[in-house]
């Protein structure tokens, strides 16, 4: 398997105010292809920090992060929201539906980036909604789902566009043990099956059992690495 | 277009607040509708392409003051003059002082000067060999039930007869028809009654003239022909001022009120507030989108895209509301000049009016989502989510 992130001496320095708040220090990290790791450790440690630069949220202040070969730190706004729609899916811990729209234009929402014409859009919906066991739920709106329902739904909105990487932060967080075994057993198939590289931030020690390799972070710096 | 659903949703995200917001826009274009109708229907008094052949003279000093019946014969004489007439402002009411009507008392050649006025020829003979006779508006006949035969009592509100009664009764021998009801639905309102009738009757009268009323030979001469009449009384007691009908017409309605502005002055005062009011709207509802935003923003929507759909979101508002009460006005127009027994005659809104009505939409529209819309395509991401 080849690399599909590769990290190099990364950091990450915050402004609040007059302070300078060093949230990750010098990071060296490689994920392969296909590979479903897990991030853990305490609050502040910067495991969101560290995911958010891998998705092309934010951008690092030093060192550099490679996605697919692609040098993302050193794209500009526009480029980097263009790259993330085509490279990256992501699943938040609190789900971020539109209240407003249906299960279905939820998931179709990537898609509108796209040039696929409607009816193409509505098909690949329903087949990311199926894929995600929810097709019979396409016409509900996020209130009328349960938290697991919606956060399958969030699930199939980051896979509908086709990307290689999947982040995830604490997709489990927010929900039941059932419901989390039943988000992190769809997470291990989008891995298994359809070769989805998962990059997932969690608190659960359970959680991180559905990954290939765990990391642990701590202040800001690489602590722990350990297979599964 | 493939973005409209999400800004339709966005809009209606809290459909109370939308709902109220929107009613608020509906009253304010439903407002200038009407406001506007008003302001056409006062610059369109006048305009026609008969009125551009014509000059009124009047009194220099007010429009109250009479002229000299004798200054006909010199008006006659001024070159480029085709034809004068003249008329007096009679003041009448019928049953009940609210009851205005336009009444004239006018010279027998009166109708030759307004082509634009359909009388048939037996009606017209029967005005001019009956002394008390009336030719009335189609509009005011049919407000008041008249018809032809009918004997209708009038009091005028100024002129008495030598007995000293305000009660005059005229015999309606004719109606009459405006040809062009957009520029002359006024005469459709008109009550025409013999000068000479109305010059023998009251003592206050004696010979005088409200004005006259002039045709000129060429359109491009009127100017001159307006001075030289103008000319005939400089320096007497009755020095006079001539205009064209449609100056005349304008300076008559600034003396009752200056329509524009006071139409101006409510519609800035009303766009004013409704600019504040969705205003606030479209800052709440963009605010406390902030996470969906940034979701938004997340998975691909470019900074641009954002901005466009906030502003998409506050012109559609403004565009749902203002159509709606654009055509509210369309509608209710009809019915209130209807409902006044013709006794206004509003144009409904026209084309000029839906222009001028979907720009104010656009750039209020505009105005009023550009802030949300520029502090959510500057949104931090990260921030957001993080609920910073």
């Amino acid at each position: 398997m080849g690399k599909l992130i590769e990290i190099r001496d990364l950091s990450k320095v915050y402004e609040r105010g007059k302070q300078k708040v060093e949230v990750l220090h010098h990071i060296d990290l490689e994920v392969a292809e296909g590979d479903f790791l897990a991030l853990m450790g305490p609050s502040g440690s910067g495991k969101t920090t560290l995911l958010n630069l891998i998705g092309g949220l934010d951008l690092p202040s030093g060192g550099s992060i490679s996605v697919g070969g692609q040098r993302i730190d050193q794209l500009g706004a526009a480029a980097l929201a263009k790259w993330r729609a085509a490279k990256v899916g992501f699943v938040f811990q609190f789900y971020n539906l539109m209240p407003m729209l249906s299960a279905q234009r939820n998931v179709e929402l990537p898609l509108l980036l796209t040039k696929l014409s409607a009816g193409e859009r509505r098909k690949r919906a329903a087949v990311a909604l199926q894929l995600v066991g929810l097709a019979d739920r396409a016409a509900h709106k996020p209130s009328e789902l349960s938290g697991g329902q919606q956060q399958r739904v969030s699930i199939a909105r980051a896979i509908v566009s086709d990307p290689a990487l999947l982040v995830c932060d604490e997709p489990t967080g927010d929900l039941d043990r059932q419901s989390a075994e039943d988000v992190l057993g769809l997470l291990r198939a989008l891995n298994r099956d359809h070769g989805k590289t998962v990059v997932m931030v969690t608190h659960d020690p359970k959680a991180a059992e559905y990954a290939n390799q765990t990391l642990h972070l701590d202040k800001g710096t690489l602590a722990e690495q350990v297979a599964a | 277009m493939k973005y409209l659903h999400l800004v339709w949703a966005s809009l209606f995200r809290r459909k109370t607040r939308t709902v109220l917001t929107l009613v608020s826009i509906i009253a304010a274009f439903l407002l200038f509708g009407l406001l506007d109708a008003v302001r056409s229907s006062f610059n369109q008094a006048g305009q026609s392409a008969n009125g551009a052949a014509r000059l009124q003279t009047g009194s220099k000093l007010s429009f109250i003051q009479t002229l000299p019946l004798s200054l006909q014969g010199q008006i006659e004489r001024v070159d480029g003059v085709k034809l004068v007439t003249h008329a007096n402002w009679f003041g009448g009411a019928y049953q009940d002082p609210h009851n205005q009507v336009f009444s004239f008392a006018v010279a027998p050649n009166y109708l030759d000067m307004y082509p634009e006025v359909a009388v048939t020829e037996a009606e017209r003979k029967a005005f001019a060999a009956t002394r008390t006779g009336a030719l009335v508006g189609e509009q005011l006949a049919k407000r008041f039930g008249w018809k032809i035969g009918d004997r209708v009592p009038l009091q005028s509100t100024i002129f008495p007869d030598r007995q000293g009664s305000k009660n005059w009764a005229f015999d309606v021998v004719g109606i009459l028809h405006a040809s062009d009801k957009k520029t002359g639905g006024f005469f459709d309102q008109m009550f025409l009654l013999n000068w000479k009738y109305f010059d023998d009757t009251t003592p206050y009268n004696q010979g005088q003239v409200g004005w006259y009323v002039t045709r000129v030979t060429d359109v491009n001469q009127a100017d001159r022909v307006a001075k030289a009449i103008d000319a005939l009384s400089a320096n007497s007691d009755h020095e006079t001022r001539t205009q064209t009908e449609q100056a005349a017409t304008a300076s008559w309605m600034k003396q009752l009120a200056d329509i524009g502005l006071i139409v101006g002055s409510i519609m800035g005062a009303v766009f004013f507030t409704l600019l504040l009011l969705s205003g606030n709207t479209m800052m709440q509802a963009v605010r406390e989108r902030t996470s969906e935003i940034a979701v938004l923003k997340t998975i691909g929507f470019s900074s641009r895209s954002v901005l466009a759909m906030v502003l998409a979101e506050s012109v559609l508002l403004l565009v749902l509301g203002g159509v709606v009460g654009l055509a509210l006005a369309s509608a209710i127009i009809p019915a209130v000049s209807s409902g006044s027994g013709g006794m206004l005659n509003l144009p409904t809104v026209g084309k000029d009016s839906w222009l001028l009505g979907l720009g104010l939409m656009a750039l209020i529209g505009v105005l009023v989502g550009a802030l949300p819309a520029w502090n959510a395509m500057r949104l931090n991401i990260v921030d957001a989510l993080a609920g910073r």
